[in-house]
């Protein structure tokens, strides 16, 4: 295996755009990476692309070469990977393979997904088919009321708080106001996320990631030849993906997720670098639980802690371990497929020295974990900057 | 073959679905929820409570919780017992005057 870099970034503005198609929103990202990245369409020999439900969401089927045609790929493999919300992170890691393999040179992976044309009781069904559909799904458990499920469980043994909650959502919400790209710029009070409007007990519509429209994409070469196309590449350390049972119910302890655990793990061996070396992360907020819960698997904080480390403000920018910078799935928006590609732009960006006012000081070594369903599928990668 | 095959599988399915009340065993709340968003399937039930049951049997399922109002839901360590199956749906509810 030889070193990757990521050589282009580019996304669209996360939100709801009802004029926008599908493969507009993707081709846009794509231009602009490609654009950032100095590279001709033709020049890209592989497409992979993380795309959740497009044949429910717009009807729309065979998307990835759809979309690479449209991008002006040319007679190139162009495959769809569908991973759930963890499809952005499973094309970048695939992607990632066939740089690292010596198979291809310069490799694109676009994320994209268009939600907000349907209604919400439609969204959370076709959300709901990415947990077990032959149990929990039967049930009637929503997404938000997997999560909640573990939150409430989180609550019991570990004494986590509806406070603690809140206080992610607040700080992922005041990120989200200073980035141009969210969903949503508004700065929230604690109160106010207190009061939020019931979605599943114990969590609020102010704990839950957005529904929106977006795309992201990021162009890749070996790390030999990155400066060949721009000084302003980031060296992939490591990306890991790793799996486990869709059914909340086949789980011993659901206060943890094992396929987080084991992709850290095996992300930070092959990084050769610990928790305490990462300088900035994104992390999957799916829900406030969920970065809590990912903060506390990937080792950032001892089993249990991660609310009262989120409360005390260490996450926030000027925090020791600043976590979603970007406003996290809870302010920047969640267009499923788009949110693994997305979290590997904002710590690039980070890396890069780009990120404006919402610039962290220490800048080497980013950490990103986009999560699958309620743990099915997760991905991590640790990307070091040039 | 694939018509020929059909028939089977629906009868193997739908005899392993027709247990009697007797091979429900009873179950410890491990956790639940209440949802007050609801797939569209189930919008006309909503707010419903669901729970995951550590089961007497060892095993754990996920379970409808039939509740008429909000005192009669269930919170973690709670007992709860079977109550019926609707369209392939277990329902559970409370089990009264029990110390866990």
């Amino acid at each position: 295996m030889r070193p990757v870099a990521v050589i282009g970034i580019g996304k669209t503005r996360f939100g709801a755009f009802p004029e926008r198609s599908l493969r507009s929103l993707a081709v846009e990202a794509i231009h602009q990476a490609l654009a950032d990245a100095g590279v001709d369409a033709p020049a890209i020999e592989a497409f992979y692309l993380g795309n959740f439900a497009g044949p429910a969401f717009v009807g729309q089927n065979h998307l990835a070469p759809y979309i690479g045609t449209a991008a002006g790929f040319e007679r190139i493999p162009c495959t769809r990977i569908e991973n759930a919300c963890a499809s952005g992170g499973s094309a970048f890691f695939h992607a990632w393979q066939s740089v690292a393999s010596g198979m291809y040179d310069v490799v694109a992976v676009a994320g994209v997904e268009k939600m907000t044309s349907q209604t919400t009781p439609r969204v959370t069904e076709i959300l709901a088919e990415a947990g077990d559909m032959s149990s929990e799904g039967r049930a009637g458990a929503t997404f938000p009321a997997l999560f909640a499920m573990i939150a409430r469980r989180h609550m019991h043994e570990y004494g986590t708080t509806r406070e603690h909650l809140a206080a992610v959502a607040v700080k992922n919400h005041a990120n989200g106001a200073k980035n141009p790209y969210a969903h949503m710029q508004k700065v929230i009070t604690i109160e106010q996320a207190l009061a939020g409007k019931p979605v599943a007990e114990p969590l609020t519509v102010y704990d839950c990631s957005l529904i929106s429209d977006g795309a992201a994409a990021v162009i890749l070469a070996p790390l030999a030849r990155a400066r060949a196309f721009t000084s302003r590449f980031v060296r992939i350390l490591a990306v890991a993906q790793t799996s486990d049972h869709l059914a909340l119910e086949s789980k011993k302890d659901i206060t943890c997720f094992p396929a987080v655990r084991a992709a850290g793990a095996k992300a930070y061996q092959a990084a050769g670098v610990g928790p305490e070396d990462i300088d900035v992360a994104e992390l999957h907020d799916c829900f406030t639980i969920a970065e809590i819960i990912a903060s506390e698997d990937l080792g950032f904080v001892e089993k249990g802690q991660g609310g009262p480390f989120a409360a005390a403000g260490c996450s926030a920018i000027r925090g020791k371990l600043p976590i979603n910078t970007s406003g996290g799935l809870k302010a920047k928006g969640h267009p499923v497929g788009a949110t693994g590609v997305g979290q590997i732009c904002d710590i690039v960006t980070q890396l890069r020295g780009e990120a404006g006012e919402r610039q962290v000081e220490r800048h080497r070594h980013g950490l990103v974990q986009n999560l699958g369903g309620s743990g099915a599928t997760c991905v991590v990668a640790i990307l070091e900057a040039a | 073959m694939m018509s020929d095959l059909r028939p089977e599988q629906e009868q193997e399915e739908s005899s392993s679905k027709a247990k009697s009340p007797f091979q429900h065993p009873a179950g410890i709340v491990y956790t639940e929820t209440v949802v007050f968003a609801p797939p569209q399937q189930y919008v006309s039930e909503a707010p419903y409570q669901i729970a995951i049951l550590d089961l007497e049997d060892g095993t754990r399922t996920t379970a409808r919780i039939l509740a008429e109002c909000p005192a009669e839901r269930v919170q973690i360590g709670d007992c709860a017992i079977y109550a019926e199956e609707r369209d392939g749906v277990l329902y559970y509810r409370r089990k009264l005057n029990v110390n866990v």
